[in-house]
């Protein structure tokens, strides 16, 4: 049954072995000379200020979340898919009840103005 | 490098492959595996190689100028390999507060997870690495862990704008998942399984018989859908607001440097030469031809139609990066929840309407 992910394993192997071999034949023909100057980080040629792991905009892990649920939801209609053929209404008027609560979901966030890049407050909270 | 990780594997293959054979927990199919990928790996280098001057030359003349002409003589068409020696004789320059073992893993993430969407490409019918019955499932989620690789790059580099640029980039290769699962599944739905060998073989018989045409206009949009979530997938103008190269210097690969930032150009190309492989394998037919050729078997003709189709796409993919302007990020998100996530999903509901009603199979 799990036949073709031996092929996959030994794919995911050669890809690091592969990676790995070139670095080493890289390390052995390139230079190494580190100073200080060159290992700063790069700012356009400015001095930069602080550490490097800022704080960013919190929209990141809406889109995260929202990303979730429809990557969830695509998920569930992937085996639907792969039986619909030929199975009549039934089964599909089953599934777009199932999309029609996740557009519902979709429209909320939408409404609440969450979707956006700026985020401007609703007046119905 | 190519020819040595080849020659490699032939003397293991040589010397060590009958002392191996007596120990039967390595398997000679391991063996004959071993020289497949290796020999892919070698593929994929050419490929992307190929790719960037083919893509050099293409803006070139589309800006109605020449492009690389020296290296090599005819064209320049040793430019990248030329390109590809020059990036392993740079320094390996690892930034100072950098994270650094997360740091080396990113390029090697990215560019893993992009060979091993590699396993499931259909040839032909009989030319492919493993049939895995959830073929087209398989890309989908191996091509999520992209979006991982993007943001340890960006998050190690202990720079504030890589972290940023990182991050748009992942927000936005998330965002488009969606749409381009919605669009797998239309295809999906059409062909009656997941396997990219069945899906091929469903379309058989002639460029009439195309998922293209199937239900139209719904099976076009779901096409159309496909693509644009494909250039956005791979960070390609239109999308590539996350590594504008005259905007954003380089966003979460500013710091790589030599063999590690050619690891992400090998990854991205090779990532378009994919994504074209699955529009065209759940739309375009797959290995199966548009009009039969007599006299040619079939391991020749698959190929040849499936490289065809493929890289014909890849090539629309330069041409759409060199014809468009980039889309700014709130246009862009604004665009993949508003616009196609709904459209994909009133697409999706009509063709399951029309599958669900044709007839079955036997």
């Amino acid at each position: 049954m799990f036949d073709g992910y031996y092929n996959a394993f030994w794919f995911l192997v050669i890809g690091v072995i592969f990676v790995a071999l070139n670095l080493w034949i890289s390390s052995l023909i390139r230079p190494s000379d580190p100073h200080a100057e060159k290992l700063l980080p790069y700012e356009c040629g400015e001095e930069s200020s602080g550490t490097g792991f800022v704080r960013f905009n919190p929209r990141f892990y809406i889109i995260g979340l929202v990303f979730l649920i429809f990557d969830i939801e695509t998920v569930f209609i992937f085996p639907w898919a792969v039986i619909l053929k030929g199975a009549g209404p039934f089964i599909l008027v089953e599934m777009v009840v199932f999309l029609a609560i996740l557009v519902v979901g979709l429209a909320y966030a939408w409404g609440k103005r969450d979707l956006e890049w700026i985020k401007l407050p609703t007046r119905w909270q | 490098m190519v020819e040595w990780v080849a020659w490699l594997l032939r003397t293991v293959a040589e010397f060590i492959l009958p002392f191996l054979k007596s120990w039967t927990w390595i398997p000679w199919y391991t063996i004959a595996l071993l020289h497949v990928a290796g020999a892919l790996i070698g593929v994929i280098s050419v490929l992307a190689m190929f790719l960037i001057w083919l893509e050099r030359k293409v803006s070139a003349h589309m800006q109605d100028r020449l492009g690389p002409m020296r290296v090599g003589g005819w064209h320049g068409w040793a430019q990248s390999i030329a390109d590809g020696i020059k990036l392993l004789l740079k320094e390996d320059i690892i930034p100072a507060m950098a994270d650094k073992p997360l740091f080396k893993l990113a390029p090697m993430l990215i560019f893993t997870v992009t060979f091993m969407s590699f396993v499931v490409l259909p040839f032909s019918q009989v030319i492919i690495v493993s049939d895995l019955n959830i073929g087209v499932l398989y890309i989908y989620g191996i091509s999520t862990i992209t979006v991982i690789g993007i943001i340890i790059a960006g998050w190690s580099s202990n720079n504030k704008w890589s972290l940023l640029g990182a991050m748009r980039s992942a927000a936005q290769l998330v965002s488009y998942e969606v749409p381009v699962g919605l669009s797998l599944l239309a295809g999906i739905a059409m062909a009656g399984s997941m396997s990219t060998v069945e899906i091929s073989v469903a379309q058989a018989g002639g460029i009439w018989n195309w998922f293209l045409w199937r239900c139209f206009p719904f099976s076009f949009i779901a096409a159309g859908l496909l693509f644009v979530g494909a250039l956005a997938e791979t960070n390609r103008t239109p999308f590539d607001i996350a590594e504008a190269e005259s905007e954003l210097v380089s966003g979460y690969h500013t710091e790589y440097s030599g063999f590690r930032f050619s690891l992400f150009f090998l990854a991205e190309y090779a990532n378009m030469f994919v994504a074209s492989a699955l529009v065209v394998v759940l739309f375009l037919g797959g290995f199966s031809g548009p009009i039969p050729i007599p006299f040619v078997p079939d391991v020749i003709a698959g190929p040849f139609w499936f490289l065809v189709k493929t890289l014909f796409l890849v090539f629309v993919m330069m041409w759409v990066r060199w014809t468009l302007p980039r889309l700014r990020v709130d246009q862009l998100m604004g665009m993949c929840w508003k616009y196609l996530i709904p459209i994909s999903l009133v697409n999706l509901a009509v063709i399951g309407l029309w599958v669900s009603l044709s007839a079955a199979p036997k």
